[in-house]
């Protein structure tokens, strides 16, 4: 039980520090704003880490299952539906139904071959989106209103909204986990580890991980629909391998080897992004460096920086 | 005649044009039956075969009686065979235990299984610890695979082989690289567990195989030459003519 606890102190800590900002001076509209965003790709970014660490599936098309959750949003809303209770059950049920479909050819590849037939299907549908004419191609399409939930602005209220984000983040965290630990996880993790033992045992690698493919595009499709209603906007950049690369970035900068490192990476990229970003106009060179900087020198991710320095400290 | 445990008939194998399995047939029954031959015999080759990591050009592979050639490797182990690899084969970021409790998981109930946590199932735990103390690894159930001695790799092996209940045993060179201390210990695991199935063993250590064996077979260049008791093949003439000059291998007698 405290080994439990010790292990998922810093996700635990990190929610509860989330749940804290907006009474601690982190409460104005543009700093909220700002969370909100940052927990909904922190949200994805568990998703992905689910497949990436638990699956060992490095996805580059994990954007276009934000993208089907945000247009189902964007489709819902040109027919003048907005309830939640509506709209966010199609958005999830729109990017699982994406990602199993796609991920039924992928998963037979691995490797190289998996990232670029992930980024291939993400790209088609990037494409696709920006043929849309009626909601608006290329140019996006600004949503007529936030989504209600059982007909109550719910999501208009910057704090209610904040806490919705909070709610479904740690929500995914909880899901991933006990994905993981479950006797599902356990194949799926042993399969990443070796995959001709298990085969050995009498399991087929492939129905597990097109399942947690599935899962992870359906959280995805969740994070797209939160997505959708924070910025009131949508344009076919929710699908673009840029963004995929984004949140595998976000997974590996916060290390793979623990869910809690998809919710630090995807916090320390968007917090430090938008920091860069007032700093200096030629931010993003500078943030590339620091991105490098990271692979480089911290080889389990922003998680294991405080074994790694304690482990420097030990050794003088 | 009752069918066999393990029956291959007229077995083929070539990669482009050499040859590595030719024209086999062999059967398996209970306790230990060792595959031996000089190196590049064939004998990983035929392992391989049989549990489906290669498939055959030609002929067949019987398990009780069922054709199992075309099977992949997930469901022939479904099926009741269960192999280690000549290069161990563990999860290496998994415990001991949880290694072994996934090859309990194969065999007990569907692995569809979303919410319990598979680390609280007793049932699979209390299996897994069993198998590991019957390798005599009970002790070591908390420590990663990773992190394990070459011979505690080699015993977990066989503890997860015995986990998933098989019918047949395929060992893959259980004791290469093992020290003298562990070739000891895993030799007394194997008589122990020869009791309990039957096994299909391919070896280089040549007194392990006559101390243990209650049949073998030899492969040379991908045929079979000879299959019999351990006497007879002590004393044939056509094994000593494959073996000539290799003074490691005591076909003189008994140690």
């Amino acid at each position: 039980m405290i080994r439990t606890l010790r292990a998922e102190a810093p996700a635990l800590l990190l929610l509860m520090g989330l749940a804290l900002a907006p009474f601690l001076g982190f409460g104005e509209g543009y700093v909220l704003t700002l969370l909100a965003r940052a927990m909904i790709l922190a949200m994805a970014a568990v998703a992905l880490s689910l497949l990436v660490g638990g699956g060992g599936l490095v996805s580059m098309g994990h954007a276009a299952m934000m993208g089907f959750g945000a247009y189902a949003v964007v489709i819902l809303d040109d027919l003048r539906i907005t309830e939640a209770a509506i709209v966010l059950p199609v958005a999830i049920l729109a990017a699982a139904g994406f990602a199993l479909a796609t991920g039924a050819i992928a998963i037979r590849t691995s490797g190289v071959h998996f990232i670029m037939i992930t980024l291939a299907f993400g790209q088609m549908a990037f494409f696709t989106a920006t043929s849309l004419a009626a909601y608006g191609g290329d140019d996006g399409y600004t949503l007529y209103a936030r989504s209600t939930v059982l007909g109550v602005a719910l999501l208009n209220d910057r704090l209610s909204f904040h806490f919705i984000c909070l709610g479904a983040l740690a929500g995914t965290w909880l899901l991933a986990r006990m994905l993981l630990a479950s006797r599902f996880g356990r194949v799926l993790r042993a399969a990443r580890g070796n995959a001709v033992r298990v085969q050995a045992l009498g399991f087929d690698p492939y129905p597990y991980r097109l399942v947690a493919y599935a899962i992870a595009g359906g959280i995805g499709g969740a994070a797209g629909f939160l997505l959708a209603n924070a910025t009131e906007f949508v344009a076919p950049a929710y699908f673009s391998w840029q963004r995929s690369g984004e949140l595998l970035f976000m997974v590996i900068l916060g290390g793979v080897a623990g869910l809690h490192g998809a919710l630090i990476g995807a916090l320390a990229f968007v917090l430090l992004e938008e920091w860069l970003s007032h700093q200096w106009e030629h931010w993003r060179m500078l943030f590339g460096v620091l991105l490098i900087l990271s692979v480089l020198f911290l080889p389990r991710g922003l998680a294991g920086l405080p074994g790694q320095l304690a482990k420097g400290f030990r050794r003088g | 005649m009752a069918e066999p445990l393990l029956r291959l008939d007229h077995l083929r194998k070539s990669f482009g044009g050499l040859t590595v399995t030719q024209d086999v047939s062999l059967s398996v029954d209970g306790g230990i039956h060792a595959l031996i031959g000089p190196n590049g015999a064939g004998k990983t080759t035929l392992i391989h075969q049989v549990s489906g990591l290669l498939r055959p050009d030609g002929g067949r592979i019987l398990l009780g009686g069922e054709d199992i050639t075309a099977l992949p490797m997930a469901r022939r182990a479904r099926r009741g065979l269960a192999r280690t690899f000549q290069i161990t084969s563990v999860v290496a970021d998994f415990s001991a235990l949880e290694n072994v409790a996934l090859a309990v998981q194969a065999r007990r109930g569907s692995s569809f299984r979303f919410i319990r946590p598979a680390a609280q199932e007793t049932a699979l735990n209390e299996a897994a610890m069993a198998a590991l103390a019957d390798v005599g690894l009970a002790a070591r159930a908390d420590v990663p695979a990773g992190a394990m001695s070459h011979g505690e790799k080699r015993q977990l092996e066989l503890a997860i082989a015995i986990a998933a209940e098989p019918r047949l045993l395929l060992l893959d060179e259980p004791l290469a690289g093992a020290g003298p201390e562990e070739t000891e210990r895993l030799i007394d695991i194997l008589q122990r567990l020869k009791a309990r199935y039957a096994i299909l063993l391919v070896e280089h250590d040549m007194q392990a195989v006559f101390a243990m064996a209650d049949h073998v077979s030899v492969l040379v260049y991908g045929a079979l030459i000879a299959s019999g008791p351990p006497d007879a093949i002590r004393a044939d003439p056509a094994v000593r003519q494959a073996y000539l000059g290799e003074d490691d291998i005591p076909l003189a007698g008994p140690r």
